[in-house]
This record gives structure tokens, C-alpha cells and sequence, in this order.
């Protein structure tokens, strides 16, 4: 797809965010609007091959495990327009017997999800499952996973990222979302994680960056050199950097966002920075 | 009286390994985890003949109980062994968000349960696990008595698809049950029929519990005794059956009064047909270092001890 063709729906995906959360005044739209390009080059732009006929077991196909489960409004968003569940269903989110629960579960049984994430951390141990599994299978599709920076606070995280490499898992490709943002604060401030890159490379992975994960160029670049990465005895890492809040300019650069809803005001504020292009659910 | 005879003292943790063994012949899509404790949990015969399906990931049960959950995506069975306590309180969040609430397909394997692992002392006694784990939504919960009863267990758990929690031990004890038995998950199993009073026993102290049913048919004293193999879904009816015959019951587990077998017992009848009950269990306390013998007399969890609360509860009718 080209790269108009992207952007035109990463925007429409930025105002399903908005909307979504605007509705139940709730849910966590800063770092959802800074994975936009990234959910979209995986779904939309040729990054993963993957089936919409949702099946469980994921067989043939690339796989994606979110982590940081709290940024599911812009994991909804992509999934429904990409053909896994009606698009009409955003309404539902977060709201009394939907299958868009605040965070992403399988209890519902929505289509796309693999396993619940939110309480933060285990994404990358289950990812390595799915990984270890596709390889007893003789399947040589890919795992996709994404993690939040703060999230790598979680002790959980560096088990997973030492098995990994001391087991040579060359079928992964773990993004993290350097938003340097997290709930108290910037991450420095809250707990400074010192050089990510060195401290992946120590462990064994082999890392790459994207610089600005939210140039849609960027994001398809980087990840394609990422897949062209796989299979050679290490796991690959890439640290995405992305600014929160992404395409609505009173939420970038600010942690005040992560799990804030607009008011009516600033939701027209923020669609008109966002004009339809798929047409509104 | 119906005699039971022990055909060799052995550790209930052997059954699993040997169950894990057999399944590894019969099912190609059992595959197995352990967190540095192969030798423990008799791991290694599976390791052996297949070393492609097992997975070492070292001290590190929280990434364990991930990977586990993510195996099942792609059709594996994954049994994840280790130690009781760090099988589950440990990991309860891992097993909470990855396992059970996603119904993940995964046996959780533990050993060295309870305080009969003995001389570890209380850092590696675990007697809030069966609370624990019963109280996730979709969990099954499965403690074995002997080695014949939990590699029949490994077994079955293996053909029933969800999240389960499969519950052993470290010393050797009596084997008692039969060889060939089939394991139904959720079925209670008599051991001897009586009139006085119900005992319901779980883990090693059902042969505890067999003994004082014989030390209590010398005094004249009929006593009802069932294992209860399946804590979580509690097989009710037989429960419920038995005390409207009794009018009274025991129940013993090497677990804590709270939160154990005795208190899914206890809520059974309080529902249903409300009846004394005397709870067999450590009272809420941590265990301590000596032989499993030394442990269970001090915590009373012995034939003994189920022979004074049968004797007691009967008084309270």
C-alpha cells in the first residue's frame, strides 16, 4: 500500500482513539496515539502476514502480542478495520458486556486477541511461547510483540529477554515504545533506565532503531530491516522512539495524556487536527 | 474391614515424573518447563527422549508461566514444574493475567507442596496454595495421594483442556491406590463406607485418614472415608451424600484451615446440609525445619489427629 494510503488510515485511527475514549471518558488515548504508524505498518503496510479469519492457534501466519495492554483503543481501532471484528463495535468499548474490555482479554472471545495483557510485563514471556511453539511447529512465520518503556521497569521483562537470547529465539521481534513517558512522570524522573540499547546488546539481543516511529517511511523501513534480521541466532529488538499523544498537539510531549480522556472541546479540538478519511464508525 | 496395603513406599512427585515420561510416548504435543528443578520434579526421563519438547528456563518461574501460556498458542500442552511455593504465590499475577483469565491450556506442576518437603523449613513450605489457586475462575485443582494416583492424574489433566493446578509432594509415602485406576477429574473416591461419621481426605493424608477410620472401627466407630483427589470442581453431591448419612464430618489436608479443601467442604454443607465439621490442617501458621513425621505431629496432620477430631465432631452432633 502506498504511503498516502497509510497515513490517511493511521488518521483514521488517531480519530477512532479519540472517540472511543471520549465516549467513556475513560481508557488511555497518549500512548495509543504514538503507536498509530506502528499498528498500522503491521496490520495495513505489508509488515505481517496475518489472517482476519481468527484462529486461536495462529498457525501459518505472523502473530502480535501487545504488552502494554493499556493502549488498546488504537489496537481495537487496527483490528477492526482491518477485518477482524465490525467496526460498529468501537462503540462498545469499555463498556458493559463488550468484548472490548478495558484492557485486551480473550474472555470475550474477541478476534485478534491471544492473550489478556494490562497487568504489565509478561507480554514478552508469552510471546516466547508463541515463538518456542512456532518452532516445534516448522512454521517460520514470525512473533511480533510491543512493550512499553516504563513497562521494562518489570523485573519479569529481563527473565524473558535473558532466555531469549541464551536460547537463540531468532523468530521474535520485540519493539519498545520509547515514548519516555509513564504514568508519574517522564521516565527519567520516575526511574531512569539508563542506555536500553546497551543494556539489550548486553543481554545478547541484536537491536536496531527506529528514529521517529511516527514517520509512517520510518516505522515500514525499520521493520522490514527488522524481519531481515530474524533467523540468525538472536533475537531482534527495536527501540521505536515515538512522542505520546501523537497528531493531537495539546497531548504530545506530555505524560498528562496517558490515561485521559477528552472533554467535548478538546475532542473537537483534536479531530479536526484529524479529518476523516475512512469514514467514522 | 476393607485392608489397604501399601505396596512400597513411594513419593508422589515420581508419579508425576513418571507420568510426564509416558505422555511424552502417547501425546507429541506435550511439552514440558522447569525453573532449575529437574531432579526434584523427575523431569529428566521426558528430557531425555525428548529433548526438543522441554524447556529450561532457569530461576525465573515468571517468565516459566508465561512462555507456558504462550506455547498453547500453536496447539502445545505445556506442564510447568517447580517447587509449590513458587508455582504459585510466586507467580500469581503471571498465572492470573496469562493463564487462567486468558484460559490458557497450561498444567501447572507442583511439588514439594505442603510441610512434609520437611527440612527447607517454611521459605519453601507452601500451605496457602490450594486457596490460592482455587480461587482463579476456570481453574481445576488437583492434589494426589499416592504415586499411583498422580502419575494416573498426569495423565488425565493432560486430556482435559484448560488451566490446571496439579498438586504433589516430596517424601515417599504409602502407595496404596490401584495401578490401573482411571483418574476422573471431579469424582470423589470411596475408600470406606460408614455410618458415624465423614472423613475427607486430600494429598498424603488420606492414607493418614485410612489408618484412623481403622484405629476408629476398633472403638467401635464406623467412619465413612473419602479422597477427595479434585479440591476445584468439588465432586458436591458425594460430599453432600455422605454427611445426610453421617451427620458429621472431618476434613484433613496438609494445607491451612483457611482457604483450603476443609473450607470448600464447610461452604458445601453450609448451602446444603448444614453439619458439624472438625478441620484436619495447620491453623494458620507457617511450618518450620524437621523430618515430615516431626512435622505432621507437631501440626497435627496424622492419623492421630484425624482420630481426635472424629471423635470430637461425632460429640458435637
Amino acid at each position: 500500500m502506498e504511503i498516502k494510503k497509510l497515513e490517511d488510515f493511521a488518521t483514521q485511527v488517531r480519530r477512532d482513539i479519540l472517540r472511543q475514549v471520549h465516549k467513556v471518558n475513560s481508557g488511555h488515548p497518549g500512548g495509543s496515539l504514538g503507536c498509530t504508524e506502528f499498528f498500522t505498518a503491521l496490520y495495513q503496510g505489508g509488515i505481517m502476514e496475518h489472517k482476519p479469519e481468527f484462529n486461536m492457534d495462529g498457525k501459518d501466519e505472523d502473530l502480535f502480542f501487545l504488552s502494554n495492554g493499556h493502549i488498546s483503543p488504537v489496537f481495537y481501532s487496527v483490528l477492526a478495520r482491518s477485518g477482524y471484528f465490525p467496526v460498529d463495535e468501537l462503540n462498545t468499548f469499555r463498556l458493559i458486556d463488550s468484548r472490548l474490555q478495558g484492557h485486551p482479554t480473550t474472555h470475550e472471545g474477541l478476534p485478534g486477541i491471544r492473550v489478556a495483557s494490562g497487568s504489565l510485563g509478561q507480554g514478552m514471556s508469552v510471546a516466547l511461547g508463541a515463538a518456542q511453539a512456532k518452532k516445534l511447529n516448522k512454521d517460520s512465520h514470525l512473533i511480533f510483540s510491543l512493550h512499553g518503556d516504563g513497562e521494562l521497569q518489570e523485573g519479569q521483562n529481563w527473565e524473558a529477554i535473558m532466555y531469549a537470547a541464551g536460547n537463540k529465539v531468532d523468530n521474535i521481534i520485540a519493539t519498545v515504545d520509547l515514548n519516555g513517558q509513564q504514568i508519574d512522570g517522564s521516565t527519567e524522573t520516575v526511574l531512569p533506565m539508563g542506555n536500553l540499547k546497551a543494556k539489550f546488546e548486553a543481554f545478547g539481543w541484536d537491536v536496531m532503531e527506529i528514529e521517529d516511529g511516527n514517520d509512517m517511511q520510518q516505522v515500514l523501513d525499520g521493520l522490514t530491516e527488522a524481519k531481515s534480521r530474524t533467523g540468525k541466532g538472536k533475537p531482534v529488538c527495536v527501540l521505536m522512539t515515538t512522542v505520546m499523544g501523537n497528531g493531537v498537539d495539546f497531548m504530545m510531549h506530555t505524560h498528562a495524556w496517558h490515561g485521559k480522556a477528552p472533554n467535548d472541546e478538546q475532542l473537537e479540538t483534536a479531530l479536526s487536527q484529524n479529518p476523516e478519511t475512512l469514514g467514522d464508525y | 474391614m476393607k485392608t489397604y496395603t501399601d505396596t512400597g513406599k513411594k513419593d508422589t512427585r515420581s508419579g508425576f515424573g513418571d507420568g510426564l515420561t509416558e505422555l511424552g510416548r502417547t501425546n507429541p504435543n506435550v511439552v514440558a518447563l522447569c525453573a532449575d528443578l529437574v531432579g526434584s520434579l523427575k523431569m529428566q526421563d521426558f528430557i531425555d527422549e525428548n529433548p526438543e519438547r522441554f524447556f529450561q528456563v532457569g530461576i525465573a518461574e515468571a517468565n516459566m508461566m508465561g512462555m507456558a501460556a504462550g506455547l498453547t498458542i500453536g496447539g502445545k500442552i505445556p506442564f510447568a514444574g517447580t517447587f509449590a511455593n513458587f508455582a504459585t504465590g510466586r507467580v500469581y499475577d503471571q498465572i492470573r493475567q496469562s493463564i487462567a483469565y486468558s484460559g490458557k491450556n497450561v498444567k501447572i506442576c507442583a511439588s514439594h507442596s505442603g510441610v512434609t518437603l520437611g527440612e527447607d523449613g517454611a521459605t519453601h513450605q507452601i500451605l496457602e496454595d490450594i486457596g490460592l489457586m482455587k480461587m482463579l475462575p476456570g481453574m481445576t485443582v488437583i492434589n494426589t495421594c499416592d504415586y499411583n494416583q498422580t502419575k494416573a492424574a498426569t495423565l488425565a489433566i493432560a486430556e482435559h483442556d484448560g488451566p490446571v493446578y496439579l498438586r504433589f509432594g516430596r517424601p515417599k509415602v504409602a502407595n496404596f491406590t490401584p495401578e490401573d485406576q482411571k483418574f476422573e477429574i471431579g469424582k470423589a473416591v470411596h475408600l470406606y463406607e460408614g455410618n458415624d461419621v465423614t472423613i475427607i481426605a486430600t494429598g498424603h493424608l488420606v492414607w493418614e485418614a485410612i489408618e484412623a477410620a481403622q484405629k476408629l472401627n476398633e472403638k467401635g466407630i464406623s467412619a465413612e472415608v473419602i479422597n477427595i483427589h479434585t479440591i476445584k470442581p468439588l465432586d458436591e453431591a458425594a460430599i453432600i451424600k455422605s454427611v445426610k448419612k453421617t451427620g458429621c464430618v472431618v476434613t484433613a489436608e496438609e494445607h491451612n484451615f483457611l482457604g483450603g479443601l476443609g473450607e470448600s467442604v464447610a461452604r458445601t454443607l453450609a448451602e446444603n446440609n448444614p453439619a458439624p465439621q472438625e478441620f484436619v490442617a495447620t491453623q494458620d501458621t507457617f511450618g518450620e525445619s524437621g523430618t515430615p513425621e516431626q512435622l505432621f505431629e507437631k501440626y497435627g496432620l496424622n492419623a492421630e489427629a484425624i482420630l481426635k477430631a472424629a471423635e470430637k465432631v461425632i460429640k458435637r452432633k
